[in-house]
């Protein structure tokens, strides 16, 4: 740790705190979805929607709210992280709102039997009730450093999180939801991915020493002694378990390979990943050998078209890949795609698909940089902080941003079989939405304590007494 | 415990990485592939965004568009008179697809082809929607109805050409459907009916079915025996023995249809009454290469476009009796309706046979012609002396042969009567065929071809090309005559 302050943008002058930046940044991320919001409108109705200014008031609000609470309450927090997460979430109730004008998805919901309801309402208090979680933590997480306190607990809650839904009937195919008669259902796997990380961080915090240095040197690796293998073997045997019993590849994935992006920083045992990639592999392919729904995933992956008419996850995975294709470079512009024949889904774990055929390779481009630049943020508050705990907490929740990123756009776009996952703040999702401000404002105080500048040296009693004797 | 910090950075560089590349690939890369994809829904949803291009004939629009409230398809294709015009326009359907006109005219017909590009363009800038082409028709809208409505309620077909261009005038197909009614998104069932029909309503006889062509067939077969000077002309005697054995049978005789004065009979006697004797031993004097190499003139095994394909017409390599029995029109040789129109065309057009063809004129919305058909020369099936030998004994045939029903006053008409046996031992109902040409001062204007398929109801004998199928011909170049003028 020693050698961190070459590389941070700690010193004790003090940093600028940049609140400015940020609330400039800020604008632009309420102006962008205010312009998207108003394309729409006038490409769909030829009209500038009716909800415009509520809308363009409510997503300001939130934005203030968010910034102000940061100036007091974390003045040196990182200036990206509100701005871009704030933009995503925009765009994507710009682009909710676009679907729900669909006649083909209200027909479809006709068709299946279910009353269409329209999602951005939904979502957008879903955002409003992210920013206020965001608020909560802001203001009452006085430190990053307490959560090492719940080490255990948190262990306890996340294996509670992650079980609950086994006992929940399964939803299109995975059993990831707990259903509240009256109240709704929640994806307890989005916010079991926070708990998680901070079960992670804390147990290895304490463990990489024994970690790391007991052990064997092997073929120019280091393997870990047979007691030391007891963790990654039961994270392992847990995401196995989520993946049989849940049939949810996706967040099997992720929970693992936080773990190991973990455990690799804790340790900077690069045999640790190696053991995780084949840990992975074989659980993976173990489990596609059996698992029919998984199988069908693997299949729609191989061959999109093949199945077309045989297997609903081709033909959804097709039409998702057509309206890539359809949108170009330049896109057919706000509004005026047809990714709504994806059909179902297509505003929450397909929602990349209406930017790729709307805003063309140009948008897609944009929304992953900004997805990009969140995680190098996250990285990089990881590299400031002046605490292993914090390291490997910001590690950890921005590997798993970045992971989570790229099973579903990468499922979406057809470079590795679909699991169903949603896209962080685009998507429609209460619990995805509000977990992942929870995890952007653990980001942020993480960041704020790493570039606060370090407390002035107190005064020393002896200071006045030392005099310089010039000759 | 920076190294690895960084280094998980670089690991998540590379899985954005790994998206964007892979969207470069989609997007950029296949993007035209996923675009133009069989499944993609978007291209139909496109073609009826707005009113297609119309099938025109003689200025009259035979197609028109619809505006309809569903949800994929702001408009629907339209016909007027469908089940008449279906054979040459096709349909366009919002769910399953369209043919012949409306599928290879498409892209002018949706204003998508290249040649349109000033137009759309221009359309964009002043705000305009895009607009379709339309394609206009060398077809004969009297000839047309007196061609369908001469079939009636009877299966068969008719094909009529202008033998001086190859412009086809008529082509009718009966039973025949409208294509107004598997136009629609939702019109599956009617489409399913249509296809399990055992009528075949949906099938284009006048190109895409062949029949064996009977005694039509000994107009080529005439043709031959003169092109490769078997005979020198037609009105001297014929080396032809009654009865006649095929060759290569112990004894099978080849009969006529009734006790006709064919011994030795010229070329005008024997096509007059139609002796399947003479004809049939001029195939096998001739062996069945020479009579290949004559059919192929005539357009035989070979597809053809006007543009929508007519199936290819056969005459096979075959051993010598079958040979003998493809000279009179009955063996294993098929034709098209529009083949046999073509073998009268280029007899009537003194041995020229133009390529026939259907579309005119394609014109963009602002009314400029973009593509205007010149006719072009297919062969010269026989030379000019050759084709006037066989129109003066054609015309013989409608003048006091088998072919009178065809006669017009004040017209030279030479026509040939067919009627084909088929099925296992003859036992399917026979078809009857009528060839014919008019002729007027100006050269022919009119060749048709018109085969029926006879039913259950219709008398084996009553079928002879000359009663039913005839009259038909009579009324087609009478209306081609009528507009001539």
């Amino acid at each position: 740790m020693s050698h961190t302050s070459n590389t941070t943008t700690i010193s004790t002058a003090g940093a600028p705190s940049r609140r400015n930046t940020e609330l400039a940044l800020l604008a632009f991320a309420v102006i962008i979805p205010c312009f998207a919001y108003a394309n729409v409108g006038l490409a769909l109705h030829g009209e500038m929607p009716s909800g415009m200014l509520g809308y363009g008031i409510g997503l300001g609000l939130l934005a203030g709210v968010g910034h102000l609470v940061v100036r007091k309450f974390a003045k040196y927090a990182d200036p990206l992280l509100l701005p871009l997460a704030a933009l995503l979430n925009g765009i994507g109730l710009v682009l909710i709102w676009r679907l729900d004008q669909s006649p083909r998805l209200a027909q479809l919901a006709k068709n299946q039997g279910f009353k269409f309801v329209p999602s951005a309402p939904n979502q957008m208090l879903y955002s409003a009730l992210g920013i206020g979680l965001f608020v909560a933590v802001v203001i009452f997480l006085k430190d990053h450093r307490i959560l090492q306190r719940y080490t255990y607990i948190s262990m306890a809650v996340a294996l509670g999180l992650l079980i609950a839904p086994m006992f929940f009937p399964a939803k299109f195919g995975a059993r990831i939801w707990i259903t509240l008669p009256g109240l709704g259902s929640l994806q307890p796997g989005e916010f079991a991915k926070i708990v998680l990380s901070i079960f992670f961080a804390g147990y290895l915090m304490v463990k990489r020493d024994a970690l790391a240095l007991a052990s064997r040197r092997f073929m120019g690796m280091y393997l870990p002694r047979g007691r030391d293998l007891g963790p990654i073997l039961a994270v392992w045997a847990l995401s196995i378990l989520v993946l049989v019993f849940e049939t949810d590849l996706g967040t099997s994935l992720l929970f693992f390979g936080m773990f190991v992006v973990m455990l690799y920083v804790a340790t900077e045992r690069t045999s640790w990943i190696v053991f995780g990639l084949l840990m992975s592999a074989v659980g993976a392919v173990g489990v596609a050998s059996f698992e029919a729904h998984v199988q069908a995933r693997v299949n729609a992956w191989l061959d999109p078209f093949g199945g077309w008419g045989k297997s609903a996850a081709s033909e959804q995975i097709s039409q998702a890949l057509m309206s890539f294709g359809s949108g170009g470079v330049f896109g057919a512009g706000w509004g005026q795609g047809y990714s709504d024949l994806i059909g179902f889904a297509a505003n929450s774990d397909f929602i990349l698909g209406t930017v790729g055929e709307e805003l063309g390779l140009a948008g897609v481009m944009a929304i992953l940089l900004i997805y990009g630049l969140i995680v190098e943020r996250g990285v990089r508050t990881a590299l400031a902080a002046r605490d292993p705990f914090g390291k490997l907490l910001a590690c950890g929740l921005s590997g798993a941003f970045a992971i989570q990123v790229f099973v579903v756009a990468g499922g979406v776009m057809g470079l590795i079989p679909l699991t169903g996952m949603t896209m962080p703040f685009m998507a429609y999702g209460g619990s995805s939405v509000l977990a992942n401000w929870a995890l952007v404002a653990i980001l942020i105080k993480i960041s704020d304590t790493a570039r606060r500048p370090a407390p002035a040296p107190a005064p020393s009693p002896d200071a006045e007494m030392t005099q310089v004797v010039r000759p | 415990m920076n190294k690895p910090v960084r280094r998980i950075a670089i690991f998540c560089g590379l899985l954005v990485l790994a998206l964007m590349l892979r969207d470069n690939w989609l997007q950029f890369v296949q993007a035209d592939e996923l675009k133009t994809n069989k499944h993609n829904h978007r291209v139909d949803i496109a073609r009826y965004s707005q009113p297609r291009g119309n099938i025109i004939v003689d200025g009259q629009e035979i197609t028109g568009s619809q505006e309809t409230n569903g949800i994929d398809y702001k408009y629907k294709r339209t016909y007027k008179d469908g089940p008449m015009w279906a054979p040459v326009t096709g349909y366009s359907s919002q769910r399953f697809d369209s043919n012949q006109i409306e599928k290879l005219e498409d892209k002018v017909l949706t204003g998508d082809d290249d040649r349109l590009f000033f137009n759309r363009t221009v359309d964009m800038i002043t705000g305009k929607g895009k607009k379709g082409g339309d394609v206009i028709t060398t077809l004969n809208a009297k000839a047309q109805e007196a061609a369908f409505k001469g079939l009636g309620d009877k299966q068969g077909a008719v094909a009529a050409l202008d033998p001086r261009t190859g412009k086809i005038l008529a082509l009718a197909s009966t039973p025949s459907y409208d294509p107004s009614t598997i136009a629609g998104a939702n019109d599956g069932a009617a489409y399913t009916a249509l296809t399990k029909d055992k009528n075949q309503p949906m099938l284009n006889r006048a190109l895409r079915q062949t029949y064996p062509p009977g005694s039509t067939f000994k107009v080529v077969t005439a043709s031959a025996a003169l092109e490769n000077g078997l005979y020198k002309d037609v009105d001297s005697k014929t080396d032809s023995p009654l009865p006649w054995t095929l060759p290569d049978t112990a004894g099978v005789e080849l009969k006529n249809e009734g006790n006709l004065p064919c011994k030795d009979a010229t070329l005008r006697e024997a096509l007059r009454v139609s002796c399947n004797t003479v004809f049939g031993k001029v195939s096998a004097d001739l062996g069945n290469k020479k009579m290949m190499d004559e059919a192929a003139k005539f357009g035989f095994n070979k597809p053809i476009d006007t543009p929508v394909r007519a199936v290819p017409s056969i005459f096979p390599k075959d051993n010598r009796p079958q040979n003998a029995m493809a000279g009179i029109g009955q063996a294993s040789n098929r034709v098209t309706p529009l083949q046999m129109a073509m073998v009268a065309a280029a007899v009537a057009n003194n041995g020229k046979l133009m390529e026939p063809y259907m579309v005119d004129k394609l014109r963009a919305p602002n009314l400029n012609v973009i593509e205007h058909h010149t006719p072009k020369e297919m062969s010269q099936p026989l030379s000019s002396e050759h084709a006037q030998m066989l129109q003066s004994i054609m015309e013989t045939v409608v003048e006091s042969g088998t072919g009178t029903a065809a006669k017009i006053d004040g017209v030279k008409v030479g026509g040939k009567t067919g009627t084909a046996q088929h099925g296992v031992d003859n036992s399917g109902n026979p078809y009857a065929w009528f060839i014919s040409y008019a002729k007027t001062d100006n050269g022919s204007p009119v060749a048709v071809a018109v085969v029926i398929e006879g039913d259950d109801n219709t008398a084996r004998d009553d079928i002879a090309g000359g009663r039913l199928a005839a009259p038909i011909a009579k009324s087609v170049m009478e209306a081609v005559l009528k507009t001539e003028k």
